[in-house]
């Protein structure tokens, strides 16, 4: 006889008439927003505990929110321009992002350290980088183009997704190990900011650095800019829940924020930033917001997403929300303009240096590859100086 | 290094030719005690009988008292002392914020020690078994062997990655492979191997103290035998190659487990009467040709064995290098003893699988076939 009997629908093969029951698969977390999208100051009750922290920023520093997106957004149109032009291999937009990017950098402090992803120019001219550096590397003259200990901290941006999250999380280590963190001394303590995208989330190395920061209590706050898509892959299909719940599964608290709101971007990771550095450990922020471009230059969003949920983000556009805020505020024509000019400035320069960029010498292949001496980088190089010299016209 | 005294170098060269003794024999005479008890008076440490697992456990001891920031990360490396009990009684000593029982992922181990580097600390990680080293493969060859030369030589990663790895332990699958030549492969990391427990004494300090990334491959099968340890005398550069054993008839020529083969081999064709040089890598990347090519122009004829797979191997490399720089002087082609290219067997047919001497001394016969 066989062992094997199907059994009867609805029943288990030991005849259990049992129900299933259809548990709660919708999860939904609150989105903490401070400005509207029709910029009006009017916080979302989760968000009410944050308004004290952007309630205490100067008219000076909020002018320089503006002036950063709006910097942002000009960079952007050269980037593209550059690339179109063939000057760059590749630009990496961010339009639509603004707000994210720039709340979260001026909330952190100079001792900080900011492990970006590839796309957050913004958050390293705020750092103080020369986005020059950043056009070095996307038109193919370095590998890297600049050190993060002379450019604020600024890591350099990283191509592999979600890398950048466990070394952001083994320098958060180290500043724990140092006894960096939790001392009181505000000049001292010193966290780590790390963003990443969507897409990221999905990859071991992110999921890794969330269970490490949770087991040494870093000092360190996952910075998640969801922007809704990976290229071309919805974030439906990265994560069936809010990202932000990603955190409370890891032990640590996570945030879902307006991602296009400039106030709350600046004031939850402020607050994020000062807890790790109190020695609270680790949390996690996701900024809900969208690239209103394309992923890169070599992409064409047209082919997967409608022109009505970009019109749907358009009229949520960070920027404009922001200065019908500070307009709202009494903040003059006078002010909007020089910044406009500013930031023409700004890209205009970066567009000619960037023209002016020289390539690189072929010693660079070689060096540096190792710290010390090592016999290979010696004998290839050698041989490729005398390869090139037996070429008429060849140098020596 | 401080110049030696004649009794010293005396010693010393006493010491290299037990060294070569033990990596065959299980226990090595401890031949050296009366120079130890002098030692001992002079404040010296002198020469000790260790297993390569002790002598490892030494060498990362000397290193963690050495640099505060020398840190040493695995799974289990802890109160357990690994799998294999290389970290025994450090943790104790050192505390668990240097000796850190991380979760358990290799990725993340990897990718912290990046960090932590970045931050200035030495991290040396544990990987548990070499079939395990996959999940860090990523981060090892991605980033950490980039990073240095992404910045322009701003920042160096000194990263040791230590590997117990190889078969002869009968274990169960991904416990017994010899996945070195992916690393060998990769530019920007170095890769070694000891054979002895004096060479692995060192060679672990030389690697922590290295700025670039080293990933320290140690044979498993070779952590238990003894052999004597001169903890006062080094003379173990990273990346030395050296002539084991000396003979004129063909140059055979390995890395760690595989030397103890190759000198049992020797000892089978000097009752034949014939005469093998033994040469023992210790690095793979780089590889220090200078006494494998001085060794081939003598003998005329080149095995080359090694427990890893044989097709795109470390052997390989030599094979082609070999001919390249030493043509005139061969008198046969660089042959290959290797591990067959299937993944490595169940345990019950390791001994198939593996090199033994007998199949060297097969490849040796074919060599001077010709």
């Amino acid at each position: 006889m066989s062992l094997y009997r199907p059994h009867k629908k609805g029943t288990t093969p030991s005849g259990y008439r049992g129900t299933v029951v259809a548990r709660e698969r919708d999860f939904t977390a609150p989105t903490v927003q401070l400005l509207n999208p029709a910029g009006v100051l009017r916080p979302t009750p989760e968000a009410e505990p944050y308004l004290p922290l952007v309630e205490a920023l100067p008219d000076t520093t909020l002018e320089q929110f503006y002036r950063d997106m709006a910097i942002s957004r000009r960079i952007d149109i050269a980037g593209a321009n550059l690339q179109r032009q063939g000057q760059l291999a590749l630009w990496v937009p961010s339009h639509g992002q603004e707000a994210a990017q720039v709340g979260s950098a001026r909330a952190a402090r100079a001792q900080d350290h900011i492990f970006p992803s590839y796309r957050e120019h913004i958050v390293g001219m705020i750092r103080g980088l020369d986005p020059v550096n950043i056009l070095s590397l996307l038109r193919g003259a370095t590998l890297g183009g600049w050190n993060p200990a002379e450019n604020g901290n600024f890591h350099l941006y990283t191509l592999v997704l979600a890398s950048q999250t466990l070394h952001a999380t083994g320098y958060a280590m180290g500043i724990q190990f140092d006894g960096s963190v939790g001392t009181g001394d505000p000049e001292t303590d010193a966290a780590v900011l790390v963003y990443y995208g969507d897409g990221s989330t999905s990859q071991g190395d992110a999921n890794e650095a969330l269970v490490f920061a949770s087991s040494y209590q870093t000092p360190q706050v996952f910075f998640i800019q969801n922007n809704q898509w990976a290229i071309s892959v919805p974030v439906s299909r990265q994560s069936r829940s809010p990202l932000s719940l990603r955190g409370s599964g890891f032990g640590m608290p996570g945030v879902r924020i307006d991602g296009n709101d400039v106030l709350v971007s600046y004031a939850v990771t402020r607050q994020s930033l000062e807890e790790a550095r109190s020695g609270a450990g680790p949390s996690l922020i996701e900024a809900v917001t969208y690239r209103m471009g394309a992923h890169t230059t070599a992409d064409d969003p047209t082919k997967y997403r409608t022109d009505a949920e970009v019109a749907y983000w358009a009229e949520r556009d960070p920027i404009t929300r922001y200065r019908t805020w500070l307009e709202g505020r009494g903040a003059s024509p006078a002010f909007f303009d020089e910044v406009d000019a500013e930031a023409a400035d700004v890209a205009a320069d970066l567009r000619r240096r960037a023209l002016s960029l020289t390539a690189p010498t072929r010693e660079k292949i070689f060096a540096h590859v190792y710290s010390e001496p090592h016999p290979l980088m010696a004998e290839e190089l050698a041989w490729l100086d005398a390869y090139e010299s037996g070429f008429e016209g060849g140098a020596a | 290094m401080s110049a030696r005294t004649e009794e010293e170098q005396a010693v010393a060269e006493t010491i290299e030719l037990a060294d070569a003794a033990s990596v065959s024999a299980s226990v090595a005479e401890p031949a050296q005690r009366d120079a130890r008890d002098e030692h001992a008076e002079q404040g010296m440490r002198g020469v000790q009988t260790l297993s390569m697992a002790k002598a490892i456990n030494a060498g990362l001891r000397e290193a963690l008292r050495a640099d505060e920031k020398v840190i040493l990360m695995g799974e289990d490396i802890g109160p357990l002392g690994g799998v294999f009990r290389v970290t025994e009684g450090l943790s104790a000593e050192l505390g668990e914020r240097r000796v850190l029982d991380t979760p358990l992922a290799e990725s993340g181990i990897v990718g912290t020690a990046i960090g932590l580097a970045m931050r200035g600390y030495r991290p040396v990680i544990e990987i548990q078994f070499d079939g395990f080293i996959f999940p860090g493969f990523d981060q090892i060859t991605t980033q950490l062997a980039r990073l240095t030369v992404r910045h322009d030589g701003a920042i160096s990663m000194p990263v040791v990655i230590r590997v117990p790895y190889g078969g002869h332990i009968g274990s169960i699958e991904h416990h017994q492979e010899s996945p070195e030549a992916y690393f060998a492969h990769t530019p920007g990391l170095r890769v070694v191997s000891p054979s002895s427990p004096h060479d692995a004494y060192w060679m672990i300090q030389e690697a922590i103290a290295s700025n670039d990334p080293v990933l320290f491959f140690e044979p498993k099968s070779r952590y238990w035998p003894k052999g004597p340890v001169d903890q006062d005398h080094s003379g173990v550069p990273l990346h030395a190659s050296r002539v084991i054993r000396q003979g004129t008839d063909v140059t055979v020529v390995g890395h760690g487990a595989m030397i103890s083969t190759l000198l049992q081999a020797a000892d089978i064709a000097a009752e034949e009467g014939m005469s093998l040089e033994v040469v023992d890598l210790r690095s793979l990347s780089p590889i220090d040709y200078g006494p494998l090519l001085d060794s081939v122009q003598r003998t005329g004829r080149l095995v080359v064995a090694q427990e890893a797979y044989g097709f795109v191997s470390v052997g390989s490399e030599i094979a082609a290098t070999v001919a390249e720089r030493a043509f005139y002087s061969l008198e046969a082609p660089v042959l290959r003893v290797s591990g067959f290219d299937t993944p490595f067997p169940p345990a019950a047919l390791e001994t198939e699988y593996l090199p033994s001497p007998d199949r060297v001394l097969e490849a040796v016969d074919r060599a001077l076939g010709y």
